[in-house]
């Protein structure tokens, strides 16, 4: 197991170095000096130099690669030039509601998405099954900012029982910030629980017609409880292989919810610095998923070793 | 009263009637054995028992146990008779196991289920039948996860479960089919031992008739749904009255007939002027060694590689028969895989009509690939259902110098089908329109298409029903005679090796311990793996033969 870890880590590791490379070149090639955005059209070519200068755009390649990752590795993501503070602020600031934002809604498709999908393989082919998979296939069909639209329209503005946007931050406590959320959080998992109970229902057919399931029933005990016992563990490695790619998905993918909802999130910072050529930002906070999408790929790897034997000792 | 008593059961899936009126029973403590080739409905007649049947399944008559009528209990009855009363062993030991949970739990779970003890109880109780099943806890600790044991220990972890609770029925739908000779043995007597001791009854269910003639006190025949003949083993099987019963006792003891044998050459033949009237040898094998990396069981210790095959070295004259046996994991997959260049030794040399196979890139191959060809076990398998016939049979074609034209490919299709005992009109259709004897005609036409010197045959009729494995067997030997193409016929069925072949090569882990004239070695083997092959392989002769003794005496 700790030889599993460990190898798990140190591919890890050198998944973020790779990507670092990627992501720093890609920002090199990209037109648009920053320098002369920040100074508008009209800079002197005096002004320009010298903050090019400031900015240690003038310093060699390889260097510059050297000095932001070993900034990185101690936690220095550099200063944005337009905001003008330090990255790691930023990303802390917005980090602190995508974060909430991706765990609430992942736990609700979770918490939806694995009983419907039991639910529906255990009725298979009965009225439950077609009206689960008919209403999931409606969930994967629906575009998420309509949804959204159509829940501040009866939550907020009709039972005006939660804001209809906005962040007021945690300081006022946890209520008033988790009110703001919930409705992104509906709204982002309504799609992805409709794929997860698709995923869960395949998954566990497909482990219900195993031979291993004919000898639990012949030692006597009902469907259901088979069910249970020896269907679900063994149907879980789809449903978390999906599950991980989910929660990568919800810490970035979500822009287009913080938009309709106003939410300061990290899509929508990623999406602000490429507009402003805030190189620095871009790759601070595209380093940072690359990170949390390798921890949760781990994470996700230990949750296989965790319900398979068979991964474990192969690791 | 009967233990089971089954009366005019039908059963149907759909419009499709697969048992049509099965009258058996059985007594308490007897031995049934079940007899029928693929689709004779005795796999049904088994889960009718447990009421396991497909969901679609309608059954109609009546089948009771211990006074129970099964077919119209109520559910929860069903499941206080299931592992309890009736215990069940399948198939497929690699599959019938959860591999998540460990031999311990899985063991255990039916006792606590039915018993309601406590875990410890009940782990006490699973310890006691693994250790009963040859299972002790110093191997194979209750911790044990299904995927560290061999495909022989978990059938005897299903085997403990069925027997946990000492069941008045025991159910056994060919426990033994996946397993080697050996194991067969083992399993089989093992099962004769639990059934001695708990005084169970057992319902054998198996296609060989050598296996059910070892077992059973009784035997049962069918045949598509339908009983074709029961009674007292020995006198069934040794009076053959009904002509189902003598058809399948001579297609299980079959030989075909092979007039001019291959004359062996003297054993350590001068290598390179060959042997005089046999030529030079066709594939010559010299210390053929194959290891394959092994994991590391830790981050500093050495991975110990695993030598496969080791040492290997014999001579096949053209159109010479020789068997490969052994058992499961000898080594002799993998060897053929090595003759067939599919695979690389990790030293020695493999020569094909005097040309090195091991040093040569995939297009030098060619010219040799042509004369070779290869038939593997299932016939379902290895062909694209969604190709013509035509086209699959073709498919070494691409192996040529010269592209042969449209016209002149169907030309050829049609003769290799004539060649198998199949029609040129059989071009045009689809493989799943073919039986499973006939597809596997299909395989060997495509082996034949290139007129290939070898061809190699790993397990071609273990998966066939005795029948049509004799009709198959025939065109090999048939092949054989006419075309003089040599053959390798890997297996460890020895009935199969007696009967096609002329020498016989015995693999034990890796190396080969004996080889001569298959007659000679299959009566008289001198190595101690082929001793075990011999005495665990069933043969019906035999087994009727040490019945009449135990009847005399």
């Amino acid at each position: 197991m700790t030889l599993f870890l460990l190898k798990r880590v140190v591919i890890g590791l050198i998944t973020l170095l790779v990507a670092s490379v990627v992501v720093f070149s890609v920002m090199e090639i990209l037109p648009g000096d920053p320098a002369r955005i920040m100074l508008g059209m009209n800079a002197t070519p005096e002004a320009l130099a010298t903050l090019r200068e400031q900015m240690g755009l003038n310093v060699p390649l390889l260097e510059r690669y050297a000095n932001w990752v070993t900034g990185m590795a101690v936690g220095d993501f550099g200063n944005s030039y337009t905001y003008r503070s330090p990255v790691i602020d930023l990303i802390a600031e917005r980090a602190i509601v995508s974060l909430p934002l991706a765990v609430i809604s992942l736990a609700l498709s979770t918490m939806i998405a694995i009983p419907v999908g039991i639910f529906a393989a255990a009725r298979r082919g009965r009225m439950g099954d077609t009206v689960s998979m008919g209403t999931a296939q409606i969930g994967v069909a629906i575009p998420n900012f309509w949804f959204a639209l159509l829940l501040i329209y009866v939550f907020a503005v009709w039972l005006r029982l939660v804001p209809a946007g906005g962040f007021p931050g945690w300081a006022g406590g946890i209520w008033p910030g988790l009110k703001a959320l919930i409705l992104p959080a509906v709204a982002l998992a309504l799609p992805q629980a409709a794929i997860l109970a698709r995923v869960t229902r395949s998954a566990m057919l497909e482990v219900l017609g195993e031979d291993y399931i004919r000898t639990a029933r012949a030692k006597g005990m009902p469907r259901r409880t088979v069910l249970w016992r020896h269907a679900l563990r063994n149907a879980m490695i789809p449903v978390l292989t999906i599950l991980g790619l989910q929660f990568a998905f919800l810490l970035a993918g979500t822009i287009i919810i913080e938009n309709v909802f106003y939410l300061p999130g990290l899509g929508r910072l990623l999406f602000q610095a490429i507009n402003q050529r805030d190189l620095i930002v871009v790759e601070g906070v595209v380093m940072l998923l690359v990170a949390s999408v390798v921890l949760v790929n781990i994470l996700v790897d230990i949750a296989y070793a965790m319900v398979d034997p068979r991964l474990r000792s192969r690791a | 009263m009967s233990l089971v008593e089954i009366e005019s059961l039908r059963l149907s899936i759909g419009n499709f009637e697969i048992l049509k009126g099965v009258d058996l029973h059985i007594e308490q403590g007897e031995v049934l054995g079940l007899v029928g080739e693929s689709g004779s409905g005795k796999s049904m007649t088994a889960l009718t028992l447990m009421r396991l049947l497909p969901d679609l399944a309608r059954t109609s008559g009546r089948v009771s146990f211990d006074g129970i009528d099964i077919l119209n209990a109520p559910e929860t009855a069903m499941n206080r008779l299931r592992g309890d009363d009736i215990g069940m062993v399948f198939q497929e030991p690699m599959t019938a196991l959860n591999p998540v949970k460990t031999i311990g739990e899985q063991v255990a779970e039916g006792i606590r289920w039915h018993r309601g003890v406590n875990r410890k109880d009940a782990e006490n109780s699973a310890r006691a039948m693994l250790d009963r099943v040859g299972l002790p806890e110093a191997k194979f600790p209750l911790t044990r996860y299904p995927h560290e044991l061999s495909g022989g220990q978990r059938q005897r972890v299903v085997i403990a479960i069925a027997c946990a609770l000492h069941p008045k029925l025991l159910v056994a739908d060919e426990p033994t089919t996946a397993l080697d000779v050996v194991l067969q043995a083992q399993i089989l007597q093992l099962l004769r031992d639990l059934v001695d001791e708990q005084k169970m009854g057992l319902l054998l269910i198996s296609h060989d008739l050598a296996v059910v003639a070892d077992m059973a006190d009784r035997v049962t025949i069918m045949r598509h749904g339908e009983v074709m003949d029961t009674g007292e083993t020995g006198r069934i099987l040794t009076e053959k009255t009904h002509p189902y019963t003598r058809q399948l006792a001579e297609a299980s003891t079959h030989v075909p007939e092979r007039t001019s044998r291959f004359i062996s050459p003297p054993r350590t033949p001068p290598h390179k002027g060959g042997v005089p009237g046999a030529g030079p040898a066709l594939l010559e094998i010299r210390d053929v060694t194959r290891d394959y990396a092994s994991r590391r069981l830790s981050l500093f210790s050495r991975a110990e590689p695993f030598r496969a095959v080791s040492g290997v070295s014999f001579d096949l004259y053209e159109g010479q028969s020789m068997a490969l046996v052994g058992r499961s994991g000898c080594g002799k997959s993998t060897l053929a895989r090595m003759i067939l260049a599919l695979d690389r030794p990790t030293s020695g040399s493999i020569r094909f009509g005097g040309a090195e196979l091991t040093t040569k890139s995939e297009a030098e191959l060619r010219p040799s690939r042509r004369n070779m060809q290869v038939v593997f076990q299932d016939p379902y398998g290895s062909f694209n259902p969604r190709h013509k016939v035509e086209r699959l049979v073709a498919e070494p074609l691409h192996l040529l110098e010269s592209q042969p034209s449209r016209a002149e490919r169907r030309e050829r299709v049609a003769q290799a089908l004539a060649e198998v005992g199949l029609s040129a009109a059989d071009m045009d259709k689809y493989p799943h329109e073919f039986s499973g004897g006939q597809r596997q005609r299909l395989s060997i036409a495509r082996a034949l298409i290139t007129r290939p010197k070898l061809i190699v045959a790993d397990e071609p009729v273990s998966a066939l029903d005795v029948s049509i494995r004799s009709q198959v067997l025939d065109l090999f030997a048939d092949l054989n005679q006419r075309l003089s193409v040599a053959y390798l016929f890997i297996t460890h069925d020895l009935v199969v090796a007696r009967a096609i072949t002329d020498q016989v090569m015995v693999m034990h882990e890796g190396e080969i311990v004996e080889r001569g004239d298959t007659g000679a070695v299959l009566d008289a083997p001198r190595s101690e793996a082929g001793r075990m092959l011999v005495a665990a392989s069933p043969d019906l002769d035999r087994a009727l033969a040490r019945r009449r003794q135990t009847a005399i005496g």
